[in-house]
């Protein structure tokens, strides 16, 4: 009993680390927190640019590493409902719970696209909040990124300035990049493609590309040969030029449809970590953009 | 733009007609062509660009009426919108079995009272679980969850209210809730990889834990998932007694450790130690002379429970692979004292000291080898080890406590085409029961409704 509570005094007894503890529960808000923190953050991302963000388990390494966090940023609009919730109730830890200051969701801050009009399990796996992959959309980043970069000055009000520049000098940036890409990305607009999963609509939104078709007949259900074969019949009228899918979504269904239909299968990594090239936010839509165009050729 | 074919077309047939002659007049009129030609293209580029600037306004118009819609519905419109989260399970089995499901019993130990046999024969309804869920204020969340029998009546199977974060790592817990011990106790049957429970669990105890008490819980600020709780209650259930005095009757202690291996690897392991002293902890057994008698236990009841769990999944993405192996030890020790025929139905009350050490295990794999099917199996042994009876007791009355070493073999597939749905298919070989094997087919869907509650580790 004396080594387990000499133990435990030496765990109390650890050094606190510099800077805001933070919590981010898929890569792009943990690239984002990392821009604006810089060395005055400490950043751990729960989850990999390869995992589906819908199917994520409460890890016992997660409930540790919230049990300590100054702020969890969660995409928000039931993308983490399956585990997230769990984590913050076992972490003991009174400041990331809902509400507080040290809980912060991105969906809150943006515009969201494709808000149901009903509520049914029998449409799928449908979002009560409308469609949670925001992170397509890079304009979505600097909505996210101010409203992020002023609770984070919140929470560390003596590291506030240097929150400030850092988010001043990456929003520069990121709106120089904006224009990059819009300009490179400029022959897309209009281009008809299809979906594996709805996951999308912010990245159409951005470049105008126009869906014809959902290779998932309801979200998060696997689509049939069979499906496919009539969506195929479908489209004929009006064939997609591409067929597009997230790096951890499964390849067959993408790659059945791009062979019936002749077109070109695209790999977009959907957040950092997606692919080799996608390390950083920058290094996501650099890719993005560049694999859209690579398909049109 | 259907003009300008039209009028080009008139353009030229005017052009053929004229005479070969008039060179400069055709160079003019060719020139007056040209012009006209390039301010109809011009005007048609400036049409098509309105074009595009209204679709584009329409979609604006479009997005902001839903900005307004959202805006709308994002105000709460009644009473109502602080109703709390309402889920419900819904479970029902097919069943063949080759013995009868009444006649159950696990050789060597003393029944629990628990309802830990094989389900009835045929169809049957398994319990409906009604969960409801809320926070109660900044600090509190309250949740219930009543599992109704399909013969009638609802069991309160949780009911607690629980601090969210009482800061320093600690959670505090009261009311009814499953017990933190082990690693399947603290789950919902529902979200069990096999339809019932692990032989060591419905011999230990009585199928799974559940206190009326307290449970103080605390997460060490390390990387490594260390975590410990402590738990009292008043008892009640197997295996300790209502004991009608003030102050817990049962205590439990666990400890948890956890984290990842690489990306695509993560695991738990705990400790557990759960005591009791019950009190007359009744139980039927036919003695010697063939009569039904009740016998009861007065002692201290110590055990033990080691469990492991190891998840892999290539790149940590579940959905496509994943592997699950588990296992978890139990280890028994009751010492105290066993009275024989308490109620005299036979020869009359008699009594002795009374002392056993009793173990059990399962280990089990799951292997979800394409998206949404999954593979399992599952090896179940029990060691009742002898039990000592002391004074005037005799062994040839306590046939159920003869020495036996009950084993099963349980294999299962199960479908899951979306979070709310499984369909299972269960094959088992259970020994149990001394000299009796019970061929067991189950056919089984869990199914929830309404929220979607978040699934522990």
């Amino acid at each position: 009993m004396r080594i387990v509570i000499l133990l435990l005094a030496s765990l109390l007894a650890l050094p606190a680390q510099a800077g805001l503890k933070i919590f981010a529960t898929v890569p792009e808000w943990g690239a984002l927190a990392k821009e604006i923190g810089g060395d005055k953050a400490e950043v751990f991302v729960a989850t990999t640019g390869l995992q589906d963000p819908h199917h994520i388990q409460a890890r016992p390494s997660l409930i540790a590493r919230t049990r300590d966090a100054d702020l969890v940023i969660a995409t928000g609009a039931e993308l983490e409902i399956g585990w997230l919730p769990l984590v913050q109730r076992e972490s003991g830890n009174p400041r990331i719970q809902p509400g507080q200051a040290g809980y912060f969701e991105a969906a809150r801050q943006v515009r969201m696209l494709e808000m149901p009009s009903r509520l049914d399990r029998a449409d799928g796996d449908v979002h009560a909040g409308g469609n949670p992959h925001i992170q397509t959309d890079p304009r979505n980043f600097l909505l996210v990124g101010a409203a992020l970069a002023a609770r984070m000055a919140e929470l560390a009000p003596a590291d506030a300035q240097s929150y400030a520049a850092n988010w001043k000098s990456f929003a520069e940036r990121w709106r120089a990049a904006l224009a990059r890409w819009e300009k490179q990305a400029a022959p897309l607009r209009g281009l008809p493609i299809a979906v594996q999963h709805k996951a999308f609509p912010y990245l159409e939104d951005w470049l105008g590309l126009k869906e014809v078709a959902t290779l998932e007949p309801k979200p998060g259900v696997e689509p049939s040969v069979a499906y496919l074969g009539k969506l195929l019949a479908q489209v004929a009228a009006n064939p997609p030029k591409l067929v597009m899918r997230a790096a951890y979504q499964s390849p067959q269904a993408a790659e059945w449809f791009g062979r019936e239909a002749k077109v070109p299968v695209v790999v977009v990594p959907f957040t950092v970590g997606g692919s080799d090239k996608a390390k950083d936010l920058f290094g996501l839509f650099d890719e993005t953009v560049e694999r859209l165009l690579a398909a049109m050729k | 733009m259907n003009h300008i074919p039209l009028w080009t077309l008139a353009a030229a047939g005017v052009l053929t007609s004229l005479p070969a002659t008039a060179d400069d007049d055709l160079k003019a009129l060719r020139e007056e062509i040209a012009q006209m030609k390039q301010a109809y293209e011009q005007r048609i580029a400036a049409l098509e660009s309105r074009l595009v600037q209204t679709e584009a306004k329409a979609g604006n118009a479009e997005t902001s009426a839903r900005q307004a819609s959202v805006a709308a519905s994002q105000k709460p419109a009644s009473e109502s919108a602080f109703n709390p989260a309402i889920s419900l399970v819904l479970a029902g089995t097919y069943t063949r079995l080759s013995q009868d499901p009444n006649a159950y019993a696990i050789g060597g130990f003393a029944p629990t009272g628990g309802e830990v046999g094989p389900p009835r024969r045929s169809f049957g309804l398994g319990e409906s679980e009604l969960g409801i869920a809320a926070n109660i204020s900044p600090t509190l969340r309250g949740q219930m969850t009543l599992a109704l029998a399909p013969e009638g009546g609802a069991d309160v199977e949780e009911a607690f209210i629980q601090t969210l974060g009482l800061g320093q790592g600690a959670t505090l817990k009261a009311g009814r809730f499953l017990s933190g011990i082990g690693y399947m106790n603290g789950q919902h049957a529902h979200t069990w990889d096999f339809a019932d429970a692990p032989l060591a669990y419905k011999a230990m105890l009585g199928g799974q834990l559940k206190n009326d008490g307290a449970q103080l819980k605390w997460v060490a600020p390390t990387d490594l998932l260390v975590e410990v709780g402590a738990e009292a209650a008043s008892g009640g259930a197997f295996p300790s007694t209502d004991r009608n005095q003030n102050g817990a009757t049962l205590g439990a202690l666990f400890a948890h450790v956890g984290g990842d291996a690489g990306v695509s690897n993560s695991w738990r392991a705990g400790l557990s130690l759960l005591g009791t002293s019950p009190r007359d902890r009744q139980y039927e057994d036919a003695d010697s002379t063939g009569t039904t008698v009740s016998n009861a236990f007065s002692g201290r009841s110590r055990t033990w429970i080691a469990d492991a769990i190891w998840k892999w999944a290539p790149n940590g993405n579940a959905s496509e692979r994943n592997l699950i192996v588990q296992g978890e030890y139990f280890r028994r020790k009751e010492t105290g004292n066993m009275a024989y025929d308490v109620n005299a139905d036979s020869v009359g009350p008699l009594a002795g000291s009374y002392a056993s050490t009793q173990s059990g295990f399962y280990a089990q794999a799951i292997y979800q080898f394409m998206p949404h099917w999954r593979a399992g199996y599952r090896y179940d042994r029990l060691d009742s080890g002898n039990v000592s009876l002391g004074g005037t007791l005799s062994p040839a009355d306590f046939p159920l406590l003869a020495a036996y070493r009950p084993k099963r073999n349980t294999v299962m597939v199960d479908y899951t085409p979306d979070e709310f749905t499984r369909w299972r298919l269960q094959l088992a070989r259970d020994q149990s029961r001394p000299d009796v094997t019970d061929n067991q087919l189950w056919l089984q869907y869990v199914v929830s409704l309404g929220a979607h509650g978040a699934h522990s580790y």
